[in-house]
């Protein structure tokens, strides 16, 4: 199957605006899926509120497009009435760690085999350029005028503390490693979380004057390094790339189906 | 090891494309370049190496690289 069979072609072009990394994010999702030669009647997607959550439109899989931040909540009852199927649940940093905080922690913490890929680009770029929990310290936005001055998450170190099998993190830059993480979270049996750093040259890089689409993914490869590179060690901002948890841990449906026997038994 | 790929042709969407200028930009033969609607098009495919970077990179999933040996 070439990669466009997976798309509901008749919504294209797409909404997102020139340049927009979640488009990259979407065309590394179906190449992972592609490879894995996944069928559209095995894959739900289910997705909350914002730009990024839009992505569950353009696919031409089970789709729920949810409430905000609540995808993770619906995706955990699809997974359970419906462990055969491979949930993903494509977020914005917004949508998975603002308004659905709670059901991210908490979904980690179960271990339920769902792909969460959380597509972060600092900003909740479809309500006009609000700063998020993913922004930062001295970033611009239009809620922050004159320079933001909470602190950010680091997702990957909250999804690990959660409780997360898997943890990895890429970039648009880096997009056949983008798929390939893709693919080893959808096949990893657990909870799976990529990050994947994403580009919003209409809000987040406007206000904060970072130039194109081109040259905002140009500055992924600038701040980015492999795991355990020596270049980290002399400047510790850099932000790491890769597989920062893969573990076995008891996998929640599997383990219900065992309460579910037990039961049974009388 | 397997034999690079030749280009065959570029399929590029007119339609879908946006315009944003990551393809050009990234292109390591520098082929591609924006046309005066600001829709890309293969302006050197003669220097295509068809690496795809162009491909799986575009957020408008508006390029197609097909190669000689039938694969796309």
């Amino acid at each position: 199957m070439s990669t466009h069979d997976y798309l509901r072609q008749r919504f294209f072009p797409h909404m997102w605006c020139p340049g927009c990394g979640h488009g990259t994010v979407l065309n590394s999702l179906l190449r992972a899926v592609e490879q894995l030669g996944m069928s559209k009647n095995e894959i739900v997607m289910a997705s909350g509120i914002g730009c990024s959550s839009r992505i569950s439109g353009y696919v031409d899989f089970h789709t729920l497009h949810t409430l905000h931040g609540r995808a993770l909540a619906f995706a955990t009852g699809v997974k359970l009435s419906k462990p055969e199927l491979n949930v993903i649940v494509p977020m914005g940093d917004g949508d998975a760690l603002a308004i659905g905080g709670n059901h991210f922690i908490h979904a980690c913490r179960r271990n339920i085999d769902i792909t969460a890929i959380v597509m972060n680009n600092r900003i909740y770029g479809m309500t006009g350029g609000q700063f998020s929990p993913m922004s930062g310290v001295g970033i611009n936005a239009t809620t922050a005028p004159f320079s933001n001055i909470d602190r950010e998450f680091d997702v990957v170190k909250m999804a690990t503390a959660a409780g997360a099998t898997f943890v990895a993190r890429s970039t648009t830059f880096h997009a056949q490693q983008a798929t390939d993480l893709i693919k080893q979270a959808i096949l990893h049996e657990g909870f799976s979380v990529v990050e994947i750093l994403s580009q919003c040259p209409t809000h987040f890089g406007r206000k904060n004057k970072l130039g194109a689409a081109a040259d905002m993914m140009q500055h992924y490869k600038d701040i980015t390094v492999p795991i355990g590179s020596s270049k980290k060690k002399d400047n510790p901002d850099l932000i790491e790339r890769g597989i920062f948890v893969q573990e076995e841990a008891p996998e929640y449906c599997r383990e219900y189906d065992k309460i579910i026997e037990q039961a049974m038994k009388g | 090891m397997a034999k690079k790929k030749k280009l065959k042709q570029h399929h590029i969407d007119r339609d879908w494309c946006k315009g944003c200028g990551i393809c050009v930009h990234f292109c390591p033969k520098n082929v591609l370049e924006l046309d005066e609607m600001d829709k890309v098009f293969a302006a050197r495919p003669e220097d295509c190496i068809a690496c795809k970077l162009c491909e799986i990179r575009c957020p408008d999933l508006a390029i197609e690289i097909e190669t000689e040996e039938g694969g796309s």
